[in-house]
């Protein structure tokens, strides 16, 4: 028999092995979902407005996570997105109150953002500090700006356009807010995955000189990553305010801990060179999905931090290779 | 000559998963013993290691140290028994005293009190270092020391344990001659004091002139062990590969015209450390070796020629123009597989593929995406031509064993088809097969007219593949001889190590 004469030629041709780190994230997310179905399901938490709305309030997460997901996999750490986030909205907003048009001021929230991030890419690869620093460094000092510039102050956005587009709208029955993370998700699937840029940040994480000797110039890739960051936690603002149809300086407090927590619960590994777009996208939307469903389940807020705390542990410590 | 066993390995046994790794192995060490262990990689020489020393616990068989038959779950057992490995890569603290090293975790105390006795710490290990003949200060810190200097304090620290076997892997793969000729004495010193070492090594001139006994294994087997009085490196060889099986590690008399257009050509380079005033050609399809001491300057020379270094004067002429950076370098065709293939030449954790297509993603790139296609089908061709031996190119590339890793690294780089290749050290902890397959592949690269630049501590080496032989000594370019000029290793030997004797390097201040 033709199959039988194969398998005494290799007779080790196992099936592969699964990589259990890998799928850990989804699997989370299929038992998390199971669970709030069954407990909570009666209560309202499978309803169509709920999963949207557990995929609005993700969004601003999702989007800083996948350009965390660069960082990371290139080896380098940025902290200072959830600041730069509140620059971002808080520069719209004071452009928009100026009396320019909405565009205008997007171009300038963003602007924002990247001016920031080449920041921390000249910090990190010219002057040479590790990027833990200086973005710890730059959270808290462009928190300070934030707070300065309005002297704590909210500023009111009520360009109708503006808010439709960047937060409260919805085209085709879909809330814009879940367009725009998918649409940067898959951007980022995209360019990690099939570009050279991609190959190059990853490369950079895994092995920085071998990638340096192999003609990578892994200097301009870390900073081409900070300024992704910093663009993407820019557009994130401009989320934020769009959903609050407010510009406020607390915007995205916490919101770099709760990134890097979906990048690493993903399957991204934290030192550098293994990135995975979609697994960062799953585990985003798994933290999202744990924090809404504890609070349907009445849980509150010391109760949600400690249980959400936990799970990513949890599933964090599933998602490890076993110890040699 | 019936000495006493001091260790008796019979039957071992040790599968991973489905795949028998060692399949009955026997391993006899006698007391007072240099005993040679060789085999190309994944003869499963380090698993028998391994098992040794308690990294691995074997399936079946049995082992008896000094009489005793022993367990040897886990390293501190081994440790117990008397076994001590003295590791390839080190395993010493940098940031602490050759005192601190030795006494680590075990560091005398004042009688009754849970503090450290310095003093004492330093009196003991100066005593055993003394005894070891060595001239190390117990206070230096060990970043401070030579590598020669780290092996001599992981052999201290084993001795302090009371170790009678060491295991030795590739002991002299970084060390200079001097230092060598200093680990040899020290070898025999431990030897006629009683210590049972087993000696791992590919270097065939020193297996014969340290060892009293050589054991080949082959595909997890026992196949030969013999005294080395009896044996030639011809039969060692022959163990290694099997029957039939040897490769032509031989040089071939290759005719390079006179005429041959100059690839690159180098003029009075000065480099801020050891280089003073080098000059050298390489024309098209010729392979110049560059023959010197380790710490001479070698690499340095390499990587200024590939752009990585800014010299302090002279110039580097390739195809014409000087070369003003790396990326100028390799856009114009020049490849450089470095020393440390680990550190530099590869990215361990990603897959063969990826390290093949990583140096030539541009020319794989359009408008922005990698062409994944067109890529596999270089990546394949790759595998094939260099006969990697590999699952597939999706195996990562830290799964390979080192010869077939260093063929991913020059891999990566013939698909550019370079105009000069660069070999720093291209066959470290590389197996006599592989080996013999990689001078082949360079051989065949400069036929196309690729001029090929080889750097390598391995006199035998330079031997086998170069047409000129280059030999770096003081800074400058002692000399330049045609291969075929060359009758003996010792002739080489000896214009490397110049005619002044230099004495071998304190690094201990």
């Amino acid at each position: 028999m033709q199959s039988k004469a194969t398998a005494t030629l290799r007779p080790n041709t196992a099936l592969p092995k699964v990589q259990l780190q890998n799928y850990v994230v989804y699997i989370f997310f299929a038992v998390v979902l199971g669970f709030f179905a069954i407990t909570i399901g009666d209560k309202g938490f499978l309803s169509v407005m709920n999963l949207f709305n557990i995929a609005r309030t993700t969004a601003m997460i999702t989007v800083i996570a996948v350009a965390m997901t660069f960082v990371i996999s290139a080896g380098e750490l940025d902290l200072s997105v959830g600041s730069i986030a509140a620059l971002s909205a808080l520069t719209c907003g004071l452009v928009m109150q100026a009396g320019f048009a909405w565009p205008v001021a997007v171009v300038a929230g963003l602007a924002a953002g990247l001016i920031v991030g080449s920041l921390n890419g000249f910090f990190v690869t010219v002057i040479g500090i590790p990027s833990f620093l200086v973005t710890l460094g730059m959270m808290q000092f462009v928190r300070g700006l934030d707070m300065r510039v309005t002297y704590t102050n909210p500023i009111a956005i009520s360009n109708k356009t503006y808010n439709m587009i960047f937060g409260s709208g919805s085209l085709f029955g879909i809330p814009s807010l879940l367009i725009w993370s998918v649409a940067v998700a898959l951007l980022g699937f995209v360019v990690l995955k099939y570009t050279g840029f991609g190959r190059e940040i990853l490369a950079t994480g895994a092995n920085r000189m071998a990638a340096e000797y192999s003609g990578v110039k892994t200097r301009r890739i870390k900073f081409a990553a900070f300024l992704l960051s910093g663009a993407a936690a820019a557009l994130s603002g401009l989320l934020y305010t769009g959903m609050m149809q407010t510009a406020r300086f607390n915007f995205g407090e916490g919101a770099e801990l709760m990134a890097i927590a979906a990048v690493i619960l993903g399957g991204t590994s934290l030192f550098g060179g293994k990135g995975t777009i979609l697994g960062t996208f799953a585990g985003s939307l798994l933290i999202g999905t744990i924090n809404n469903g504890l609070i349907i389940m009445g849980l509150d807020v010391s109760e949600q931090m400690m249980v959400a705390g936990g799970i990513i542990i949890l599933a964090v410590a599933f998602g490890k290779k076993p110890a040699n | 000559m019936t000495q006493a066993l001091i260790l008796e390995m019979t039957d071992i046994r040790k599968s991973f998963g489905a795949i028998p790794v060692l399949k009955q192995v026997g391993f006899t060490l006698r007391k007072g013993e240099v005993h040679a262990l060789m085999g190309g990689n994944g003869a499963g020489k380090s698993t028998l290691m391994k098992i040794l020393t308690g990294v691995y616990r074997r399936d079946g068989g049995q082992v008896v140290i000094d009489g005793q038959p022993v367990d040897l779950p886990d390293a501190t057992a081994a440790e117990r028994a008397g076994v001590a490995m003295i590791f390839q890569e080190f395993s010493l603290v940098p940031t602490l005293t050759v005192a601190q090293n030795i006494f680590l975790k075990r560091e005398p105390r004042f009688a009754g009190t849970p503090f450290i006795n310095g003093a004492e710490m330093v009196r003991r290990s100066r005593a055993i270092l003394d005894e070891l003949g060595v001239d190390i200060d117990p206070n230096a810190l060990v970043s401070s020391l030579s590598v020669g200097y780290m092996q001599i304090v992981e052999i201290a620290k084993a001795l302090s344990k009371k170790a009678q076997i060491l295991v030795m892997d590739e002991p002299t793969s970084s060390l200079s001659e001097a230092e060598t000729s200093a680990l040899f004495e020290l070898v025999g010193r431990l030897r006629a004091s009683g210590i049972s070492i087993v000696y791992i090594s590919h270097r065939m001139a020193e297996i014969l002139t340290l060892c009293d006994r050589v054991t080949v294994m082959r595909d997890g087997e026992t196949v030969m062990t013999e005294n080395c009085a009896d044996l030639s490196v011809a039969r060692i060889v022959e163990a290694m590969l099997g029957a039939g099986n040897t490769a032509t590690f031989t040089w071939k008399d290759r005719a390079v015209p006179e005429t041959a257009r100059p690839v690159v050509q180098v003029r009075n380079l000065r480099l801020a450390k050891r280089i003073d005033d080098v000059s050298f050609d390489i024309r098209e399809g010729e392979i110049v070796g560059l023959a010197g001491l380790m710490g001479s300057g070698r690499t340095e020379i390499a990587e200024t020629l590939f752009g990585r270094r800014k010299a302090v004067s002279g110039e580097v002429i390739f195809d014409g123009a000087p070369v003003t950076s790396q990326a100028d370098a390799i856009a114009r065709g020049m490849a450089l597989v470095p020393e440390d293939r680990r550190k530099f030449g590869l990215v361990l954790d990603h897959s063969v593929g990826a390290n093949i297509i990583l140096p030539n993603l541009d020319r794989f790139t359009r408008r922005l995406f990698v062409q994944d296609t067109a890529a596999a089908q270089v990546v394949q061709n790759t595998i094939n031509d260099l006969s990697i031996k590999t699952d597939g190119p999706d195996k990562l590339s830290r799964l390979l064993s080192g010869g077939n890793q260093q063929k991913i690294v020059i891999g990566k780089w013939l698909v550019r088809a370079p105009r000069l290749l660069i070999l720093d050290e291209p066959t470290i902890g590389v197996d006599i097969g592989a080996k013999s397959e990689i001078v082949d592949t360079v051989r065949a690269m400069a036929d196309k007219g690729t001029a090929v630049l080889v750097i390598s501590s391995e006199l035998e080496e330079l031997m086998a593949i170069s047409d000129r032989i280059l030999v770096l000594h003081g800074g400058r370019i002692a000399q330049s001889v045609n291969r075929r000029d060359v009758a003996t290793e010792e002739e080489l030997h000896h214009a490397i190590q110049g005619h002044s004797h230099s004495a071998p390097q304190h690094g201990a201040a």
